[in-house]
């Protein structure tokens, strides 16, 4: 013990300890974001979320207002409420930054993803395969005698859902758009 | 009005319509264009500097002063990544800057080409924002932009980048009143509902304070004077960060000093012990908190700030107020005029009372004894010799930076140039020939340590050749102070590298710059020795050879709240635990 009574090895008073203030618990976040299409404009929010320490599940981004040149970038994150508010808040930082939502709390919300996946197998597998495509509604986009390629569009969790069935059928490669999402109703 | 003109003619064209009247900056291949144009006019004075580190400094004292951007040009390459630093100071203090930098012709540009770096990459994250613009067309709107940006909101640092093929490429120039800014307007009014929460509050507190920071001098003279007004009517107690100081004079009743790490004792108690804190324009940052999980424990938190992102990023705050300082004190003034003018008389008499008793400590006291001069006694004499003047002061970083805002005293706002987030050795000497720019005729005294000054020595050229008479008061204890400092309390004084054996003779260093240099070793000769440098007419550099083991105190020690303060060499033994020890 030193003469300020702080215990060895703790770290509670950290003065990088934010937590005792906040609460612990994760939450994952959907945010759909605003930004003018203009060169950088990407790597300005992703170098924010590494500066800054912030998880990145998802992201994907495309122009959705060409006469305004305006992009929207979706990116699924989690971390503790204040976390997220911090996110928001440095995301509305960003000059070429129209609007940030919070779709995970301004109310119920889609979200979709689109996703190939090429399964390879013959014989009972290749049967089994087509089979539960269908139950999961995906499509053949490109067949051989010896493959798939498959459409899926859903949430995160149909997609991890029909890759997991797929694997022992003969799953070679996943690739996945990252989710794209909108609010419920006018 | 609108013609057709070079990109080169357009950045200095666009630099008067600005109101800039003065730029720092270094020639290079890539600015070639710019500076032809600088070359064939006189509303623009250039300032050569001597390093493009130096010119940001120089262009961020400048813009302190005066509350107007400053504005360096810079060529690609090494001229770009030199000008970093500068910029990530500026961004950490909120100082509005715009640097415009050269860069390889567009069709030569990820060629790896001479002097090519990426420019716009490399300072993207230390940058408010900035631009790579590759067509001459766009050039005004985004010079004209990125002074609208570097000043609205959160004051900050821009970058333009600009390719030499669009700097001899002619096109349309359009002024700024023509041109069409983005949507780029953060919210200044706050929150009327929460300003009124805030009165409310003001109206019970027993043991209100005020805390201040560089908030309100970016907000402007303005936000000071509302700022005063609000401080004397309510008859609250006022801190500030080290980036605050002057927008409350420290000559007024209510002012507690400066609070945080080496900040005074009663500063330091009242926040702790405080049952209301309105923090107005700072920003919790971690030399003034101490330990987080024991700030401030009892008190209710307002916080006024132009950033969102500045509310609850540290503290939790009860009452979050949104927008400009200067908009917010106005209608918060206003809300509690009307209401009558209430505060708690009886809490505050008390709460005053216990001030007073903290202040009878009297932590900053020290006692000139012994032949060596004492840091503390040369910036007291200082202060009292130069307090009549019109004085700017800036400063280094290390002890005699704490020293400074703990002996000086600052009346009014922009008159404190100091590099509070970044805390860049360096910064000081520069920045105090930017502020001699903006103010011909004030007395400039940049108050350094010998280390930190060496960093950015060779702008006595500069000073030189510019005839700025800064006077750099050096306090040379022949170390790195602050580490020393945190060496012999954290390191069982193993002084790893924290001396300089090499140093220059400062007298005879300023004399081969041709300038004036004055060495001081004895308190007895010290007063004539300032009024050696005060009365000179031309740049001074001051050695002051000062105790070279003093430590700077109070000090809240690493990982420690606000009442465990160390006051003096007897409190330090085992201050600093071990896990205080991995903190900065």
């Amino acid at each position: 013990m030193s003469a300020l009574q702080i215990k060895k090895g703790s770290s509670k008073h950290s003065a990088y300890n934010l937590r005792p203030n906040f609460s612990d618990t994760q939450e994952r976040h959907t945010l759909a974001v605003l930004v003018d299409n203009e060169a950088g404009v990407l790597a300005r929010v992703i170098g924010l979320f590494s500066a800054r320490g912030y998880n990145i599940e998802s992201l994907t981004v495309a122009e959705v207002d060409h006469a305004s040149g305006l992009s929207r970038i979706t990116v699924v994150t989690t971390g503790t409420p204040q976390v997220i508010e911090q996110i928001k808040a440095q995301l509305g930082r960003i000059v070429p930054v129209h609007d940030v939502h919070d779709l995970t709390v301004e109310g119920p919300s889609v979200e979709r993803e689109l996703a190939l996946l090429k399964v390879a197998g013959d014989g009972d597998k290749r049967v089994e395969a087509l089979r539960l495509a269908d139950i999961f509604r995906a499509n053949v986009v490109d067949s051989t005698l010896q493959s798939f390629v498959f459409e899926i569009t859903g949430t995160p969790e149909k997609i991890d859902a029909f890759a997991d069935l797929m694997r022992p059928l003969g799953l070679v490669e996943v690739a996945r758009t990252g989710v794209a999402a909108l609010s419920r109703g006018a | 009005m609108t013609r057709q003109m070079t990109g080169a003619k357009m950045v200095v064209q666009a630099l008067k319509d600005q109101g800039v009247d003065v730029v720092f900056g270094y020639p290079g291949g890539a600015v070639l264009p710019i500076y032809d144009e600088i070359f064939q006019q006189n509303g623009i004075r250039h300032i050569l500097v001597r390093h493009e580190q130096g010119a940001v400094h120089a262009a961020e004292g400048y813009a302190r002063a005066t509350g107007k951007p400053g504005v360096c040009l810079v060529t690609s390459g090494p001229g770009a990544t030199n000008a970093v630093t500068g910029l990530t100071d500026a961004l950490l203090d909120s100082i509005p800057i715009v640097v415009l930098t050269g860069q390889v012709p567009t069709f030569m540009i990820g060629s790896d080409a001479f002097q090519e770096a990426d420019t716009v990459g490399i300072t993207r994250s230390c940058t408010k924002h900035n631009w790579l613009v590759k067509d001459t067309e766009r050039l005004p709107h985004v010079l004209h932009e990125a002074f609208h940006v570097a000043t609205s909101g959160r004051p900050g640092p821009v970058l333009v980048d600009i390719p030499k093929d669009v700097q001899f490429a002619s096109a349309t120039y359009t002024p700024p009143k023509q041109v069409r800014t983005s949507h780029y307007a953060p919210r200044v009014k706050g929150d009327m509902d929460a300003i009124t929460e805030l009165v409310e509050a003001l109206e019970t507190a027993k043991r209100p304070v005020f805390y201040t920071g560089g908030g309100v001098i970016n907000s402007g003279p303005g936000a000071s004077q509302l700022l005063r007004e609000l401080v004397d009517a309510t008859g609250f107690p006022i801190t500030s960060t080290l980036m605050g100081l002057g927008a409350y004079p420290a000559s007024g009743q209510k002012w507690l000093g400066m609070l945080g790490m080496h900040g005074l004792y009663e500063a330091n108690m009242a926040m702790h012990d405080c049952d209301l804190m309105i923090n107005i324009g700072a920003r919790f940052d971690d030399r003034i908190t101490g330990r987080i999980d024991a700030f401030s424990p009892n008190s209710k938190k307002a916080h006024i700030d132009i950033d969102p992102s500045s509310i609850n990023k540290v503290i939790r705050v009860d009452i979050p107020i949104v927008g400009d300082v200067g908009h917010v004190l106005e209608d918060l003034l206003k809300v509690w005029k009307a209401r009558g003018r209430k505060t708690n008389r009886e809490g505050l008499a008390k709460w005053w009372a216990q001030i007073e008793e903290w202040r009878k400590v009297d932590c900053l006291a020290f006692k000139q004894n012994g032949p060596a001069i004492k840091p503390q006694y040369a910036l007291q004499r200082l202060e009292e010799l130069t307090k009549g003047h019109d004085r700017y002061i800036c400063t280094e970083v290390g002890q005699h930076q704490m020293w400074a805002a703990q002996y000086l005293g600052f009346e009014e706002p922009n008159r404190w140039m100091t590099s509070g987030g970044l805390g860049t050795m360096g910064y000081g000497f520069p920045a105090s020939i930017g502020v001699q720019m903006a103010h011909p005729d004030a007395l400039v005294i940049n108050v350094a340590g010998e280390a930190s000054w060496l960093m950015n020595m060779q702008e006595m050229g500069t000073a030189v050749q510019f005839r700025l008479p800064v006077k750099q008061f050096i306090l040379n204890n022949e170390r790195l102070g602050m580490v020393r400092q945190w060496q012999e309390l954290l390191h069982g004084e193993r002084y790893s590298h924290s001396w300089s054996e090499a140093l220059p003779d400062f007298v005879k260093l300023a004399e081969a710059f041709g300038a004036k240099g004055i060495i001081c070793s004895d308190p007895a000769d010290l007063d004539d020795a300032i009024m050696e440098m005060i009365n000179h007419d031309g740049p001074v550099i001051f050695d002051c050879l000062v105790e070279k083991h003093e430590n700077c105190f109070p000090m809240i020690p690493s990982g420690a709240p606000h009442n465990k303060m160390l006051l003096g060499e007897a409190s330090t033994k085992d201050a600093i635990g071990s896990s205080g020890a991995v903190l900065v």
